[in-house]
Formats: structure tokens, sequence, C-alpha cells
């Protein structure tokens, strides 16, 4: 790991002005929440409209031939057949299946990617985009150039049309290219929280004026990454270092249908032999109580014998009880419903659940 | 900072209003503050007896869980069941409303281990300039 200067996106200042709490995250300096609170910000982005500053994040450009380029190695969705236009989520494995990160590949012409990834794994990945990528195919690191903004929310949409009327009719998991206050931008109908949304990706020292814009619109509340995390918790999507990494497969954090084993990918032999060998299980559960789970705490059966551990947890706000989502040990394959979790100092009953937790969310609307 | 005269407190941020061998006790502002939007109380048991300085009980916020200790010894003698379905009360009165639980005192002369009001205060203020205290505060 380089130790390097905890880095800024370009809204630090704003932040700080917002009287948010600053925090490290991935290298970086980043607002946990503002002064209103995580519940009031979970609020906004289920009922409203609420903004993340997520320029922290990576973004690959990739110019190549499709089909020689590597990439449709490196990343576990197929990508022969993605129209321009669209966007794809997917994995990039190692050689024994684990996971090196989780992406978003946005086809932003025959021969073009945009791909997206988390803060944390920008320098591991790029390296092994590099070694992967068909001599010929340009790859370019734009994430310090890039500056990105999530607009989250069932009102995302109006707040969004009315700064760029063209977004109007943009489908979930596509994108285009608009005028947004006279920067030429990409926005993509995607995000992390459940809710109908978009991101939005400029060039860095734009950003201010496009979050000013945004925040100066009343039904729009600025969110940090404190409810990031819970919102995603509530609607089941992994985190890397959580759900995913180096040593787990998308196979065992319940991904399958981002996996095409159809084809060919690296990783693809190790992953499949570990799914034959019988493998840990990631399991969505719920407390009987307000008291939450947390990535630290051990599950056990009804029983109390050890069965696995909690991976990420949460109160959700949503439901008004905790939430959380572990791995199960191979060992204990058959149908878990009454658990418990907890540590040296507390045990908890909670129940197994369908995923997601939160099924209200205006994702598709 | 809301700091009540004649409460006395722990530098773990619990304060504690005695009245009659009886004391009341809660998290201070400083403490609300760092924890943020409070979702659960653990409320301790009517009847048991605590130590000074021991664990009483532990609160959750959204992001974490802080053990909360008690200021002085004694049973304890009622619990405030509000907090069950609105923890937030703490967040919103957490000197007042949002009290945890009532102790019968079992050794008045521990209150000589506790800072006053102004003690606390500058205790606070020393926390401040050695940077520990949360960017929020």
């Amino acid at each position: 790991m380089t130790l390097s200067a905890v880095r800024r996106t370009p809204l630090y200042a704003a932040h700080l002005a917002l009287g948010a709490k600053m925090v490290p995250f991935s290298g970086w300096e980043m607002p946990l929440q503002y002064p209103d609170g995580i519940l009031r910000e979970h609020e906004a982005n289920r009922k409203g409209c609420s903004v993340f500053d997520c320029s922290h994040m990576g973004e690959f450009l990739i110019e190549g031939e499709a089909a020689a380029s590597g990439l449709e190695n490196i990343v576990t969705q197929p990508l022969a057949d993605q129209p321009v236009g669209t966007c794809r989520y997917g994995l990039a494995l190692n050689a024994d299946g684990g996971t090196i990160d989780d992406l978003i590949v946005y086809r932003l012409a025959p021969k073009k990617w945009l791909v997206v990834v988390n803060a944390g794994n920008i320098d591991k990945d790029a390296a092994h985009f590099r070694t992967h990528l068909a001599p010929g195919t340009a790859f370019t690191d734009v994430s310090h150039a890039t500056a990105k903004i999530d607009v989250q929310g069932p009102l995302s949409r109006d707040v969004m049309v009315s700064l760029v009327p063209g977004v109007r009719d943009l489908a979930y998991y596509t994108f285009g290219t608009f005028s947004l206050l006279g920067e030429e931008v990409i926005i993509s109908r995607t995000g992390y929280t459940g809710e109908l949304g978009y991101e939005i990706y400029y060039p860095w020292d734009r950003a201010p004026k496009i979050w000013n814009a945004l925040c100066a619109d009343d039904r729009v509340r600025p969110t940090g990454l404190g409810v990031r995390d819970v919102l995603r918790m509530e609607v089941c999507y992994p985190l890397y270092g959580h759900e995913l990494s180096e040593d787990i497969t998308p196979l065992e954090a319940g991904l399958k249908r981002f996996v095409d084993v159809n084809k060919g990918f690296i990783g693809r032999e190790a992953l499949l032999r570990r799914d034959k060998d019988g493998s840990r299980r990631l399991i969505h559960f719920i407390s009987v109580n307000r008291r939450a789970p947390r990535q630290g705490h051990f599950l056990y059966d009804a029983g109390g014998i050890l069965i696995g551990d909690v991976v990420s947890g949460t109160f959700s706000p949503a439901l008004g009880i905790g939430v959380g989502m572990g791995f199960i040990k191979k060992e204990f394959t058959g149908a878990v419903k009454n658990i418990i979790f907890g540590d040296e100092k507390i045990r908890v009953e909670a129940q197994a659940a369908s995923r997601p937790f939160y099924k209200m969310g205006t994702l598709r609307n | 900072m809301d700091i009540v005269e004649h409460y006395l407190y722990t530098k773990e941020h619990e304060w504690i209003n005695i009245e009659d061998g009886v004391g009341t006790v809660g998290i201070t502002e400083y403490a609300q503050g760092a924890l943020g939007d409070i979702t659960f109380v653990d409320l301790p048991h009517t009847d048991s007896e605590v130590e000074q300085f021991e664990q009483l009980t532990s609160v959750e916020s959204v992001k974490s869980a802080s053990d909360i200790f008690c200021p002085m010894s004694g049973r304890i003698i009622d619990v405030n069941d509000k907090l069950s379905d609105d923890p937030g009360l703490i967040n919103r009165s957490c000197s007042d409303k949002g009290w945890i639980a009532r102790i019968e005192i079992a050794d008045m002369d521990e209150s000589s281990n506790l800072l006053t009001a102004e003690e606390y205060s500058s205790y606070l203020e020393s926390l401040d300039r050695n940077g520990v205290v949360d960017t929020d505060e």
C-alpha cells in the first residue's frame, strides 16, 4: 500500500461550508454526514432528492478493438453485445476467482468504454487492466480529472430535468452526453441507493458549479457517505471490503446474475471449481429489534453454534430494525432461518430475510 | 454547549443529577453530538447493581455502538422506558427528557471522583485544544 497524503475532492470546501463531518475514506477526506444527521439524510433520499459527492471514485477510459481489446476477458459480464449508450455492472476477478473489484462499464462508442471503479481500488485495478488489456488498446486513468455527483431519490428526475431537460427519457442503466450549465457531462441512470437516480461525470474543476446549482434547489439535500452505506445495505448492494474482496468470489456474494460463465474471463475456472467444492454463502438477515448487527459480529445458529460472521450491518431507518449481511461457513449448507448475531458482549436474535430488505425503492420508476 | 450547572460529570461524557440520594444519569451534549442519530438504547435492568465507572448500558447510533458508564455506584431503581421506542429523545433532550436510568446511590463520597460543570467545561476545552474533539463540535 502506498502511503500518501489524504486527498480531497473539488467539493471539499463546499462540504465544510455546509458543516459536514469529514472522515477518512479510502485515502480521501469525505463527508460522513451533514449537521441535520443521517436520519434526515435518509428521509431525503427515500422521499425526496439527495446528492452525494462521489468524486473519489475511479474512472478509466479504454479504446481499442472490441473483440480483441482484452476487456471482455477482464469483466464477468458479456460486453460484446452491449449497446452503445448503456451501462453494465460486472466484476473483475483474480486467477483464484476472488474479486479484484466490482465496476460499471459504460459503452461510449463501438470501440470506446468508460469503466467506473471503487476509490480504494484505483491503483490495483489500473495495474490489472494494464496487464490484461491487449497491446494496441489504449488505457487512461482519468480518475483525478473526473468528478462525479450522484443525484438520487424519487424526485431526482424532476430535479435533473429542471437543469437538463434531455434526461427525462433516460432509461435505467443507460447514459448520454448532455450540456449542463454549459459543461459537457455524461449522465447515467444509475446509482447505489435503490432509488430512481443519476450519476453525473464531468471535469474536476467544474464540480463546485454543478454541486452548488443542485444544492440551490429546495428539493435537494446534500447527503454523506454515512447514509450512503445505510441506503445500500437496505437494498443489499455489495460494498467492496465487506461483501466482496480478493478472497471472496461473486458467486459466494450472491452475484451470480452478473457472472456469465458461458464466456471466458480471468478467474472463471477457479470460480467454478470453488463453487462446485462448496463454499461459504452470503445471507441477509433482520434483527428482532432496533439493535444493529455490525461488521465483526459473529453469526450463530439458534442453538448457539458459530456458523459465520457479519460483514455489513446497520439500523435501517426504513424498516425500524437492524439489518445485516454475513457469510455462513460452507459446512453449514442447510437452510438457515433463525439465527443470532453478536459478540462476547451481546447476543441478538435475527431471522434470514429475502433481499432487498427495503422493497419500495423507486429505482425503475 | 449546554452544560447544566448543578449536575456532575465524567470524562466519558455522562452526567448525574443527585437529588435526595437518588442519581439520574444521562449522556452529555458532547456525547450525543459525537454519536449522531441514536437508534437504540439497551436499557439496564431495574434492581441490578452497578459500580462507579463500570458499564451501565450501551447506546447505538446509525454508524456506531458505544458503552455508557455509570458515574456512581448504586442500585438501578428506574429506567427511561420512552427510549425503547424513541431513542432519538437523547439527541433532542440529552440533559433532561433523554435521561437513561435512576440509581439509589450507594456511597455519596464517590461524587468527589466526578467533575463539576465548570471542571467538565474546562475538560471539553482541553480536548478541543488537543484536537481530540470531533469536527462537528
